[in-house]
């Protein structure tokens, strides 16, 4: 009965909205009786998804879309910090580990069914399902036994999250993770329309009529290149959707979306092409935002000269950043002297990077001093040395360049470039065949742990090889740790020592140029995610 | 006719099979695999991706396996869109493809032979040389260029057709001309010499010495000669064109099937690569066959046999 009052005030409140903005657009058809009263937006979000499920994909466009038409126990602002969606409450115990949700009254799915605690439960079982084969199923590892029964070695029941009754949901993490209220808003978070799934395991999330959403807003058609949705009448925040309308574009080519943006057929692009990107600043429409990853080069320890930290520091240090991102990046990004971005708030309210500072700085003296320390005084003898990169005009651009500045600033004659098809690439990495490649990072959810964790000793993503006891330990320590002051502390332990071995040469902080028409207001950005356009509206 | 067709249909099989035996050796000798990311995945993920994908199993055995399930019809599960097969993948981007091949190959062919026949009457005039200076053009200039400027104009300044994408017959004019832009003139130059060619001989001379009209000596005795090379560079260019452009689906944003014969490349996406090498095979070969019966028909010196003899 309760369930039945909720669905009737959802769907009231929605009605009620909807004839606020004087529109027939709850019942999702492309009827344009009143063509111009709509508010529409149009979105080109880049690419094809490579899929729809949320469980499966990996990739930023993906999460994109999914960010309109589904929604976690938590979603990210735009600070990237999360705020309670789904969950109404979140209780933590003492030592951290165990979460008790309390969903909101009267969650229904995009089609009108209840959504229940059970839903999550077997929504993160399925995800961590062997036979699934999800990628990102080890974003799912802090929780106990989830990565036992991913890997064959445990049970789904073992899996401890567990629905106490329709509206609690029950997690017992491995370790005290800070930023799992921030995972929870990640797509292979999110719960999904089991009935769908049962009909069809493999293909439900193919076409507009089976993917079943919880989010701002719903699919009501994908075909030949283009998504439409239109506001979720059920979604419990239906209030704040504001547009009519939203369609997605899959155009690929940045200079053909550049064009439909000039003649108005997209509204917001997902990038800009480099070289525009001096005259469009002039148009007021472009949009710099910081992007969560860092663009850096990897110095294969193994492979004398670099098993030489001197050299290792004399190359770093003799790079001009400002140089690379004012002539040839061009796209607003930053000098990177450090490896962790900013945008990761600490307790004290400032920032991860400006509490830890830079490493190092652009000195070419200090350069030829380390570079002489090595034994190679003016570059003399200095063996032939290799930069690696995927088949790239902008990443050649950056490798000749850097060719250039070591040449003037350390005598260093013998630079050779090599580019690869990008699968060949990537399993040279693997295989550690290299001696300076190319690399870029973009970390997953906002801490520095995303960041850090990959170079322990063996790890999967440690192509420079590199190996520090003394940081694999801290690694370890950290993981335990649930005092948030220490624990930042610790992370910056880490940096430290990371930058002092300098493994790795970082370049820039990537950074994402979008054009949006002055008109679309509201919408969201957050670094670590997608464009979010629940509250966006338009105002000409 | 039939120990013929026969003797085709033995031939294609074989070839599809070599075509799909060395497309399977070269793609698994290039380094990387489907599932290799520059986020490298725990092994343990790695292991269970592989084995849903029965990327596990020695070679043959996936060699083996695959064969048998094109036997079957079935080209398998897409390892990048997952969820997706490879037929769901023609499925749904062939016919998109084949409207604009159609309608590249339709203005390639009408144009093309129109401007060639033109061109060969007034040898030596004013249309003779303007259809020469355009052709050189169309050769010349590639479709992408072709397909940048034709947005910039007919698009972004004049704002008369949509920039790109596709549904809509507005849609289709920009990348099917850019895509015909080469054919047409390629047509044009061959249907051109191909006519000087025969409008020399001497039965021409005798038509003309016959009083026959001159519209009936040149549509009638001149072109049905003339066209033979037409026809043998028409078969390939149909099944060229029908199968989509990397290039131009890319400038106009079309979702048709031309983008997976390049990407999948890059994504090692094996069952993609191996699945739409096929159907171009049988597509090139289906018209190569179609082409074959067309020279019957044009020139009935021209038969058909099932075995030399």
């Amino acid at each position: 009965m309760k369930k039945l009052t909720v669905l009737l005030l959802v769907f009231f409140s929605a009605a009620l909205l909807f004839s606020g903005c004087g529109t027939d657009s709850e019942t999702g058809e492309t009827d344009d009786t009143t063509p111009g009263e709509e508010m529409v937006l149009t979105y080109n979000v880049g690419t094809e998804p490579e899929t729809m499920d949320p469980h499966l994909s990996t990739g930023l466009p993906e999460a994109t879309i999914m960010l309109q038409i589904y929604e976690g126990l938590t979603r990210l602002n735009e600070n990237s910090l999360p705020d309670l969606a789904l969950a109404e409450s979140v209780e933590i115990s003492e030592d951290d580990l165990v979460y008790t949700f309390q969903l909101r009254d009267g969650l229904v799915w995009s089609n009108g069914e209840p959504l229940t605690a059970e839903d999550f439960e077997l929504s993160w079982k399925r995800s961590l399902d062997p036979e699934l084969a999800a990628d990102y199923a080890y974003m799912l590892y802090y929780i106990g036994g989830a990565e036992a029964y991913n890997s064959g070695e445990g049970t789904a029941d073992d899996v401890m999250v567990e629905a106490l009754d329709d509206k609690t949901l029950q997690v017992t993490l491995e370790a005290p993770t800070p930023f799992f209220l921030s995972l929870c808003a990640f797509k292979t978070y999110y719960p999904l329309y089991q009935p769908a799934i049962e009909a069809d395991a493999e293909g439900w999330h193919l076409s507009a009529d089976t993917i079943i959403g919880n989010g701002p807003f719903k699919m009501v058609s994908w075909a030949q290149g283009k998504m439409e949705f239109v506001p979720n009448e059920n979604y419990y925040d239906a209030d704040a959707v504001i547009l009519d309308r939203l369609f997605f574009t899959m155009i690929e080519n940045e200079s053909t979306e550049l064009t439909m943006f000039e003649t108005g057929e997209i509204d917001v692009t997902h990038t800009v092409p480099g070289p525009e990107i001096p005259r469009l600043q002039e148009t007021g429409e472009l949009y710099i935002f910081p992007e969560f990853g860092t663009y850096y080069y990897i110095f294969q320890v193994e492979k004398p000269p670099l098993d030489d930290i001197n050299v290792r520091k004399a190359l770093t240090l003799a790079i001009d950043r400002e140089a690379i991102v004012t002539n040839i990046t061009q796209g607003g990004q930053l000098p990177a002297y450090a490896f962790v971005p900013s945008g990761i708030p600490e307790v004290d309210g400032m920032d991860f990077r400006a509490n830890g500072g830079d490493y190092f700085a652009y000195d070419p003296e200090m350069a030829q001093q380390l570079l002489a320390e090595a034994g190679y005084p003016g570059g003399e003898g200095f063996p032939t040395v290799e930069i690696l990169y995927n088949t790239s005009e902008m990443h050649k651009l950056i490798a000749e360049a850097i060719q250039e500045m070591w040449k003037q600033n350390l005598g260093i004659e013998n630079v050779t470039l090599t580019n690869q098809e990008w699968g060949v690439y990537l399993n040279t990495r693997d295989e550690g065949d290299f001696m300076i490649a190319r690399a870029g990072w973009i970390g997953d959810y906002l801490d520095p742990f995303t960041f850090l964790d990959m170079w322990v000793t063996d790890g999967g993503n440690n192509n420079s090889r590199f190996s520090n006891a003394d940081y694999d330990r801290l690694l370890t320590e950290v993981r335990m740790v649930d005092d948030e002051v220490q624990r930042m502390e610790m992370m910056h332990q880490l940096e430290d020592i990371f930058m002092e071995e300098m493994p790795i040469c970082p370049i820039y902080y990537y950074t994402l140029p979008m054009m949006i028409k002055d008109y679309v207001k509201g919408y969201m950005k957050a670094a670590v995610s997608g464009i979010d356009f629940k509250t966006a509206y338009i105002e000409k | 006719m039939l120990a013929y067709l026969t003797k085709r249909m033995f031939h294609t099989i074989l070839a599809i099979w070599i075509v799909i035996t060395i497309t399977f050796i070269f793609m698994h000798a290039i380094p990387g695999g489907p599932f290799q990311r520059e986020k490298a995945i725990p092994a343990t993920i790695k292991a269970n991706i592989e084995a849903r994908y029965k990327l596990d199993q020695p070679l043959y055995l996936q060699y083996v396996d695959y064969l048998g399930n094109v036997v079957r019809g079935d080209l398998g599960p897409s390892f990048k869109y997952r969820g997706q097969t490879v037929n769901g993948i023609i499925a749904e981007r062939f016919p998109v493809s084949f409207q604009l091949g159609l309608l590249t190959f339709t203005i390639a062919i009408v144009v093309g032979i129109g401007a060639g026949i033109i061109a060969s009457i007034y040898q030596g005039r004013l249309p003779d040389y303007l259809t020469m200076f355009f052709s050189t053009i169309g050769i010349s200039v590639p479709s992408f260029i072709l397909g940048t400027l034709l947005m910039y104009f007919l698009s972004f300044r004049w704002g008369l057709l949509p920039a790109a994408m596709w549904g809509t017959p507005k849609h289709m004019i920009m990348p099917a001309i850019a895509l015909a832009g080469l054919p047409t003139a390629f047509i044009a130059r061959l249907t051109r010499s191909s006519m000087l060619d025969v409008l020399n001989q001497d039965y021409m001379r005798t038509a003309l010495a016959k009083g026959l009209p001159r519209w009936q000596i040149i549509w009638i005795h001149a072109v049905k000669n003339a066209i033979i090379p037409v026809i043998t560079y028409a078969g390939p260019l149909l099944a060229y064109v029908l199968t989509g452009s990397f290039i131009v689906e890319n400038i106009f944003a079309i979702p048709g099937l031309g983008k997976h014969f390049v990407t999948s490349i890059y994504n090692r996406d094996y069952t993609v690569i191996l699945g739409l090498t096929i159907f171009y095979s049988i597509i090139l070969i289906v018209l190569n066959m179609l082409v074959d019966l067309a020279y019957t028909l044009v020139d009935p010196r021209i038969k058909l046999i099932g075995k030399e003899e």
